[in-house]
Parts: structure tokens; sequence; C-alpha cells
């Protein structure tokens, strides 16, 4: 084998569309994922405890089983209960419920961490519940959940590379499919390894950087 | 004499099948500053929580100005609890300071003191921030204003959490331990704010490890033991000699610390 990115670097335009399908699958997983997630914790934590339950069950299971299996059922099972989803729609709904599990599980634990006193204080002040929940608890959480949330992005790009498998006509069909046709996997598999690993990195480094300018607002003390 | 600001009666709280206050009677005198002492797990954080109603009691009274607290005795002499909103009306007399200050840390001084004021009184911002900024100003720290809590030491931001109570102008204060998780060269500013709330004449219940503090600003010294109101009257007579033995014994481990005056 012949290691020549030359034969890659042809096929750019086609590269830079799967790119396009591919920050389109992250951002509206993530983005579904952060707002479903966030009613389902929040949801789970204030609702009742039966609520509490169901939702943790459903959770439990999404987090216990591969994305792979859960995109496979959605894709190919779909159709037996009456839901036929083009390969993009499907990616694009699998990717969101997955990352709505993962979050709703980070926002759970940022509820959990936000110190009881604080709350506390709000009701001595005369805040309602409501009140508390809104100007004192989702804010604290929010923040306490920002590192976190991140790392969850990253691997969420990671995974949206699985929609391949359903013909989704992502970054790595893309590239995978120019490497099988130029006979030259090895170079498309390492420039896609370039690609998502430059995305995490600048993820990363903006998550620190939001990170370090949120800082003065975490807890003083603990 | 004026009626007490606030009545304790057979006031019994259990955590399960523990029971951490044993039918408690005490009257907080109005305008004064009465003092919990005694050692951990005596039940003093406990009661001061049913005071603020942060601990719902297992059964006897608490009148605040004449007013029931959380529950009240129906017809048939069965406690009933009332609703929230008049909870919330009672409790707005009394306002809580906390052994670790508790300043929500995603809002500055300023927005920590005037929160309530706009949420719960909604006044308009300016005037809740003008407001908020002269209880700030009480406490010395007007110039930190927009400091988040991260940026102010602890005995700043346990300033700020006593400007922040203040805001909404209770009638009573009450502080649990609120120098404790300070370190003793900041405890003084906070006492000091607490002593020119005192001469204001300010009806203050302090639980407090600062003997020193009980003996010369307290007028009413309450003394706990496993849940258990010992004795309770003004600290001429409870720290005079011949002193209660277990008050004694109690105090033997300050007096190890140095609060000498005591002696």
């Amino acid at each position: 084998m012949i290691f020549n990115p030359a034969i890659i670097m042809e096929k750019l335009p086609e590269i830079g569309s799967g790119l396009m399908v591919t920050l389109i699958l992250w951002l509206v997983g993530i983005a579904g994922g952060v707002a479903v997630g966030f009613v389902v914790a929040t949801v789970r934590r204030f609702g009742g405890r039966m609520i509490n339950l169901g939702l943790g069950t459903i959770v439990e299971v999404l987090r216990g089983t591969p994305f792979l299996i859960q995109v496979f059922l959605l894709y190919y099972g779909g159709p037996f209960i009456g839901l036929m989803l083009d390969p993009i729609p499907c990616g694009l709904i699998g990717l969101t419920i997955y990352s709505a599990a993962y979050y709703s599980e980070i926002f759970r634990a940022g509820y959990a961490a936000v110190p009881p006193g604080h709350v506390e204080a709000a009701q001595c002040l005369g805040l309602t519940r409501l009140q508390a929940i809104r100007r004192i608890q989702i804010p604290e959480m929010a923040l306490i959940v920002l590192p976190p949330s991140v790392n969850l992005a990253v691997i969420l790009l990671k995974e949206s590379a699985v929609l391949s498998i359903i013909t989704v006509p992502e970054l790595t069909a893309t590239v995978s499919a120019i490497g099988s046709q130029q006979y030259a996997f090895l170079e498309a598999i390492f420039l896609l390894a370039v690609i998502y690993w430059v995305i995490v990195e600048l993820t990363g480094r903006l998550g620190r950087l939001a990170e370090h300018r949120l800082s003065r607002l975490r807890f003083a003390n603990a | 004499m004026s009626l007490p600001a606030i009545v304790i009666k057979n006031l019994v709280k259990r955590f399960g099948d523990t029971t951490v206050l044993q039918d408690i009677n005490l009257e907080i005198p109005e305008g004064k500053v009465s003092c919990l002492i005694g050692p951990s797990g005596s039940g003093k954080s406990t009661l001061l929580r049913c005071l603020a109603f942060l601990e719902e009691s297992t059964s006897g009274m608490i009148t605040i100005n004449g007013e029931a607290l959380g529950f009240f005795e129906n017809a048939n002499g069965k406690r009933e609890r009332l609703p929230s909103a008049q909870i919330r009306a009672v409790r707005a007399q009394t306002g809580m300071v906390f052994q670790q200050f508790n300043l929500w840390p995603h809002m500055t001084a300023l927005g920590n003191v005037s929160e309530a004021l706009k949420t719960v009184h909604k006044l308009p911002r300016a005037e809740a921030e003008a407001r908020a900024m002269a209880q700030l100003r009480k406490v010395g720290l007007e110039n930190r204003a927009n400091h988040y809590p991260s940026q102010l030491s602890g005995g700043q931001q346990q300033r700020v959490a006593i400007a922040r109570a203040l805001a909404l102008e209770p009638k009573i204060m009450l502080f649990d331990e609120p120098t404790s998780a300070l370190d003793p060269e900041l405890t003084g500013e906070v006492l000091n704010v607490m002593r020119d709330l005192a001469s204001e004449g300010m009806t203050m219940v302090v639980v407090t490890h600062e003997i020193g503090f009980a003996a010369t600003v307290g007028q009413q010294i309450s003394f706990l033991d496993h849940g258990r109101l010992m004795f309770s009257g003004p600290p001429s007579e409870i720290f005079a000699k011949p002193r209660h033995p277990r008050l004694d014994q109690f105090l033997d481990t300050y007096l190890d610390r140095g609060a000498s005056m005591l002696v």
C-alpha cells in the first residue's frame, strides 16, 4: 500500500459535505440531548417518586445498551411499529435519545451537588419552591455540569460515526467510501482520525475557556 | 414587660427513633440577645432550625410574635399544618444566618442581598439594589458589592449573608454557629457586626461556641444537653459560681482554650 494523501485531496467537496452532515448530527444531538435531558432530570428531581422510577428505568436501559444496537432497533425495528425513517432523521433521533439519556444523568448529578443549604437559605428568605428551583438550583446546577457536559459532547461526536452503518452520509461513511473506491483505505482512515481529533481538541479548548471564565461563579465554600 | 418574641412550648423533635429535642419550653425576650450553648449533639442547632422552620417539630408549638409557626391546634386539640403561604408569612419575621454562609455562588454580593427583594417582594430592580446596597454599607462591604462569593473572605461572606437576611427587615435574627467556619482572625469582624445589631435592639437567637460572645453580649443564656434545656437565665446567673456541675464541665473545655474571662 502506497501512502498517498493526494488521492484523498481530490475528493475534498465530498469530504466537506460528509463533515457538514456529521457537524449537524452532532450539534442537533447535543442540543436535543441537553434539552430533553434537562427536562428529564428536572422532572425526576422535583416530580413524584413514580415518575422518577419510570424515567430512571428508561435512562438505565438506554445507558446499558450499545448505541449501535439502539440505532439498529430504531432503523430496522421502527417499520414494525409503523416508524419508517430515512437514515438522516433516524440518525438525528437516535443520537438525540442516546445523548438525552447521558445528559439527564449529568444534570441529575448536578442537582444533587447543589448544597442543600443554598436552598434552605432561599426558603428562609421567602422564595417559593419554584422560585428557588428557577433562581438558585437550575443556575447552580448548570455551572456544576459544564465540564462533564463538554466531555459528553466529545463522546457524542465520536459515537456519531456509528451512524455510517445505517448509511447516513456522514464523515466516516463518506471518507471510508472514498478510501475504498480509490484503494486508499489507510489514508482515508488516517484522515478521519485527524479530522475528529481536531474537532475534539477545539471543543475541549472551548470548554476549558468557558470553565475558566465562569470559575468565579462557582463554589466559594464547600 | 413586653411580650416574648418567641414562645417555645413542649417542643419535641425526633428523627426516626432518635429524640433530638425533648420537651423544650423557652421564651425568647424581645429586643434581647439569646444564646443557645451546649456540647455538640445537644440539639441547639436543631432547636434553631425548628425556629426557622427548616426542621418541622414532631410535637409542641412555636409562636413567633404571637403567631403560630407551621402548626396550630384545631378545635379538637389536634395538631394541623398551616397553609404554606401562612407559614411563609410567619417565617418572614425571622432572618437566618448559617454556619456555612450559604451564599449563592452565581450571584454577586449585591445580587445575593437583593435577590429576595426582587423575587419575593417584587421590588423594581433599582429599588431592590439601593436597599441591598444600604445593607452592605451597614456590614461594611459597600465596596465589595460586585464581588462574587468566591472572591470574598469567609468573614466577608458571612457579613454578606447577614446583610442578605437583614434586607428583608426581619424582627428576629437567627444565627446558627455563625463563626464556626471562620478562622479566629475573621471571627472578630462577624462578631462586631452582630454586636452592632444587638446594640440596635434586634432580637437575636444565637447558637454559638463563642462563650466569650455569649457572656458579654448575651442577655439570656440557655444551656442544652442531650436534647434537654438544662437551664436558662441571664449570664450573670448562669456563669456565676457555684455553677451547675454539667455546665462547669462544659466550660472547662473552653477554659482550656483560654476563655479565662469567665473564671
